[in-house]
C-alpha cells in the first residue's frame, strides 16, 4: 500500500531541463506513431471517394459525409449478402456473451477449487492445465474441427462458443488461482466452521471479494474473442461468420473498386467494441491486474 | 467430570514430513488449555485438527463423546477465532454474526435473539451496522470472537488470536477472554507462542515440541516444575540459568568446577550419582548476598544491571565464565565487577540428567 503522508518519488526538477525535453519529445514521437493510423483512418471514412482520389491523406475532409459508414454497417457485399457489417456484429455478440460468461464461470469455479479445495493431483492438473497455454492454436485446429463435427455443432455459434471456452480456460484459470489465493485462507476456514459449503464460500464469500479479477478476466475475455479471427474463420460458416471474419471479407474483395473510406469505417466499427469496454473499465482493469500479481 | 475433548493417538504427516506424532489429549469440560511452543511445533496445525480443517492420517478425535475425526468443521460444535480475524470484509459485524446461522438454517427471530446477547456479552453493540474495515484491531477481534459466541458451541478454538494486536490491546483481551470463560464455562483450546498468556490463561498447558507434548500441567507446575530440560528454557523469562555439573556423593550434592552445592531439600526422585547433569534455577530463585555459605552459595561478580521498573535483573558471571541472571528488588543497584554470592533454593531447583534431558 502506498503511503500517502510521507513525500514519494524523485526531488523535483525544474520543467524545461534537457531531460523534459528528450523525454517528452520521445513521448510525443512515439504517440503521434500511433494516433497517425487512427487520423487517417477517420478521415479517410469521412471524406467521399472523389477527395480521396486526391492522394491527400492526412487532410481532413472538405466536405464530411457518414455515408461510407452506413455503407460499411448495412449495405457493403461480401459474396452475396449486401447487410454490411451488421449480420458480423450480431454473430460475434452471439458468439461473445456466452463464450464470456461460460468460460469466466468455469475458470473461477477452476481457480477457486485449485486454490481452496485441493484434491489429489490439483497439481498436476494444474500443470497441464497451464502447459494448454503454450501450444500454439494452429497444431489443435484441425483435431477440435473432428470433435465438433462428431458433437454436431461443427458450423453453428455453439461450435464457436464451446473454442473460446475452453482456449480460455489456461489463462483465465491462472488469473483467477492466483487471485483467489492471495485472499487470505483464514477467511475460507472460517467460513467453513459457519457451516457454509463449497458453493456458498464461493458465492457469498468469494465472488464478492473478486470484483477486480472479474473485470480483468471480463476484458480479457471480450476483446480476445471479439478480435479473434482464425477460430471464426475455421469453425463457422458465411451466415455465422463473426464481424472480424467479414471485415476482412470487405475489405478484400477484388470486385469492383476499392472503396476505401468504407473499409476503413467498416475497420473502425470492428474495432468499437474493445476500445469501448476499455475505457469503461480501464481503472478497474489496471487494479485487478495488480492484486492478481501480488501472489502466486 | 466428562472430557470435553479426547485426541487418541492422532497423527499427522504432509507428505514425508511427520507433523503430529501419535497425540494424546484430554481436555475436561469448561478446561482452558493452552497449546504453547516455539513456531512449527505443531500447535496450530492441532488446532486446525480438531476443528476439522485437516484431514488427520491416523487416529481419533471426539468432541462431547462424539467421534468426529471425519465430521465437517460446521458439525463438530466448535467455535474458532483466526489470528487475522478473518471477518468477511463485505458483511457488516451483523452480517459476519449470523452468516453461520443463516447456514444451519436458523430462523430470524432466534438469529436476532444471539446476536443481541452476543454483542452485549462483548460490548460490540454500537457496531452491529458496521463493515470490518470501519472497525480498530481490537472491535474486529472481538466481533471474531462473537462469531464463536453466537453458534453456542462447546468449545471454542483460538488460533494466536492476540498476535495482531499491539501490547496494550493484548493485555486487555487478555483479561476479557479470561473473564468470558469464567462467565460461560465453555472448554477452549487457546494456541500461542506467547507464554505470558499462557501462564495467564491456562487451567493447562501442553507445551509442545516437534509435533509432541512435552509436558501437560498446569501453568504453576510447569513454571516450578519443567518435566524436561525444553519446557525448563523455554517457559520463563530471561530462562532459566543451567549449570552443567554432576551428582556427586550418592546424589546429596551437585559439583560443577570448584563449586559443590548441597541438595538437601530438593524436590523431586532420587538424584542417585550421576556424572552428567544439569541444575536449573531461575532467576528469582536466587538471591545475592556479600558472605559466603559453603554448600549454599556460588560466587559470582557483577556484569550487567537492568532495571525493569518492579524489579531489575543482574547479569552475573560465576566461576569458569558462566553467565548467570538473577532477578533483585529494584532498591538494589549493582555496581559492575562486584564480587557477589549467590544464594540457592535449592529447594526450587530443577535437576536434569544430561542424556535423557528429563527432570529427575
Amino acid at each position: 500500500m502506498v503511503d500517502a503522508t510521507n513525500p514519494r518519488g524523485a526531488k523535483p526538477k525544474p520543467r524545461f531541463s534537457g531531460r523534459n525535453i528528450m523525454l517528452y519529445g520521445t513521448l510525443i514521437v512515439i504517440c503521434m506513431y500511433y494516433i497517425l493510423p487512427l487520423w487517417v483512418m477517420v478521415m479517410t471514412s469521412t471524406k467521399g471517394m472523389p477527395e480521396i482520389r486526391l492522394g491527400n491523406i492526412f487532410s481532413p475532409p472538405v466536405e464530411i459525409t457518414f455515408q461510407p459508414w452506413v455503407k460499411a454497417w448495412a449495405e457493403a457485399c461480401t459474396g452475396l449478402n449486401c447487410d454490411g457489417l451488421s449480420r458480423g456484429f450480431f454473430n460475434s455478440v452471439r458468439i461473445l456473451i456466452p463464450s464470456v460468461i461460460l468460460s469466466i464461470a468455469v475458470a473461477s469455479v477452476n481457480g477457486y477449487a485449485l486454490v481452496n479445495w485441493r484434491f489429489k493431483g490439483s497439481d498436476i492438473f494444474f500443470t497441464i492445465l497451464i502447459f494448454g497455454s503454450f501450444i500454439p492454436y494452429q497444431v489443435m485446429l484441425y483435431p477440435m474441427v473432428i470433435i465438433l463435427r462428431e458433437l454436431g455443432i461443427y458450423g453453428t455459434l455453439w461450435g464457436l462458443v464451446l473454442v473460446h471456452t475452453i482456449f480460455g480456460m489456461p489463462i483465465l484459470t491462472l488469473l483467477f488461482r492466483n487471485y483467489f489465493s492471495s485472499l487470505p485462507e483464514e477467511l475460507f476456514k472460517a467460513a467453513r466452521v459457519d457451516g457454509a459449503g463449497f458453493w456458498g464460500i464461493f458465492f457469498k464469500i468469494m465472488v464478492p471479494m473478486s470484483l477486480p479479477i472479474f473485470v480483468v478476466a471480463l476484458i480479457l475475455q471480450v476483446t480476445g474473442i471479439w478480435n479473434d479471427f482464425l477460430f471464426g474463420v475455421v469453425f463457422t460458416k458465411p451466415d455465422t461468420y463473426p464481424m472480424t471474419v467479414q471485415l476482412n471479407n470487405i475489405v478484400n474483395s477484388v470486385q469492383g473498386i476499392k472503396e476505401y473510406n468504407v473499409n476503413m469505417a467498416a475497420t473502425l466499427l470492428t474495432g468499437l467494441v474493445p476500445l469501448v469496454i476499455y475505457f469503461i473499465s480501464g481503472k478497474l482493469f489496471v487494479r485487478g491486474i495488480a492484486a492478481g500479481a501480488v501472489k502466486g | 467430570m466428562t472430557n470435553s475433548i479426547e485426541v487418541k493417538d492422532l497423527t499427522l504427516n504432509f507428505g514425508a514430513v511427520s507433523v503430529l506424532k501419535k497425540m494424546n489429549l484430554d481436555v475436561a469440560e469448561g478446561e482452558f488449555i493452552v497449546l504453547l511452543g516455539p513456531s512449527g511445533c505443531g500447535k496450530s496445525t492441532l488446532l486446525n485438527c480438531l476443528a476439522g480443517l485437516l484431514d488427520i492420517t491416523d487416529g481419533q478425535i471426539f468432541i462431547k463423546g462424539k467421534n468426529v475425526t471425519w465430521a465437517e468443521p460446521s458439525d463438530r460444535g466448535i467455535g474458532m477465532v483466526f489470528q487475522s480475524y478473518a471477518l468477511y470484509p463485505q458483511m457488516t459485524v451483523r452480517g459476519n454474526l449470523s452468516f453461520g446461522l443463516k447456514n444451519a438454517k436458523m430462523p430470524q427471530p432466534e438469529i436476532d435473539k444471539r446476536i443481541a446477547r452476543a454483542a452485549e456479552i462483548l460490548q460490540i453493540e454500537p457496531l452491529l451496522d458496521r463493515k470490518p474495515a470501519a472497525l480498530s484491531g481490537g472491535q474486529r477481534q472481538r466481533v471474531a470472537i462473537g462469531r464463536a459466541l453466537v453458534r453456542d458451541v462447546d468449545v471454542f478454538l483460538f488460533d494466536e488470536p492476540l498476535s495482531n494486536l499491539d501490547a496494550k490491546l493484548r493485555s486487555e483481551l487478555r483479561v476479557e477472554i479470561k473473564r468470558l470463560h469464567n462467565k460461560l464455562n465453555n472448554t477452549m483450546v487457546y494456541v500461542t507462542h506467547d507464554q505470558i498468556e499462557a501462564l495467564t490463561l491456562a487451567d493447562r498447558i501442553a507445551v509442545m515440541r516437534g509435533g509432541i507434548i512435552q509436558q501437560l500441567a498446569a501453568p504453576q507446575e510447569i513454571y516450578n516444575r519443567p518435566s524436561n530440560l525444553f519446557v525448563a528454557g523455554f517457559i520463563g523469562s530471561p530462562s532459566m540459568n543451567f549449570l552443567h555439573g554432576a551428582t556427586v556423593e550418592s546424589g546429596r550434592a551437585f559439583q560443577f568446577g570448584s563449586v559443590k552445592l548441597d541438595l538437601t531439600g530438593y524436590e523431586g526422585g532420587a538424584i542417585l550419582e550421576r556424572s552428567k547433569a544439569i541444575l536449573g534455577l531461575r532467576p528469582e530463585h536466587l538471591t545475592i548476598q556479600d558472605h559466603e555459605e559453603p554448600g549454599k552459595t556460588i560466587a559470582a561478580t557483577v556484569e550487567i544491571d537492568e532495571p525493569m521498573g518492579a524489579d531489575s535483573l543482574v547479569w552475573l558471571e560465576a566461576d569458569g565464565g558462566l553467565q548467570m541472571s538473577v532477578r533483585v528488588p529494584v532498591e538494589r543497584r549493582m555496581a559492575r565487577g562486584t564480587p557477589v554470592h549467590l544464594k540457592v533454593d535449592i529447594s526450587k531447583a530443577s535437576i536434569f540428567d544430561s542424556g535423557t534431558e528429563q527432570r529427575i
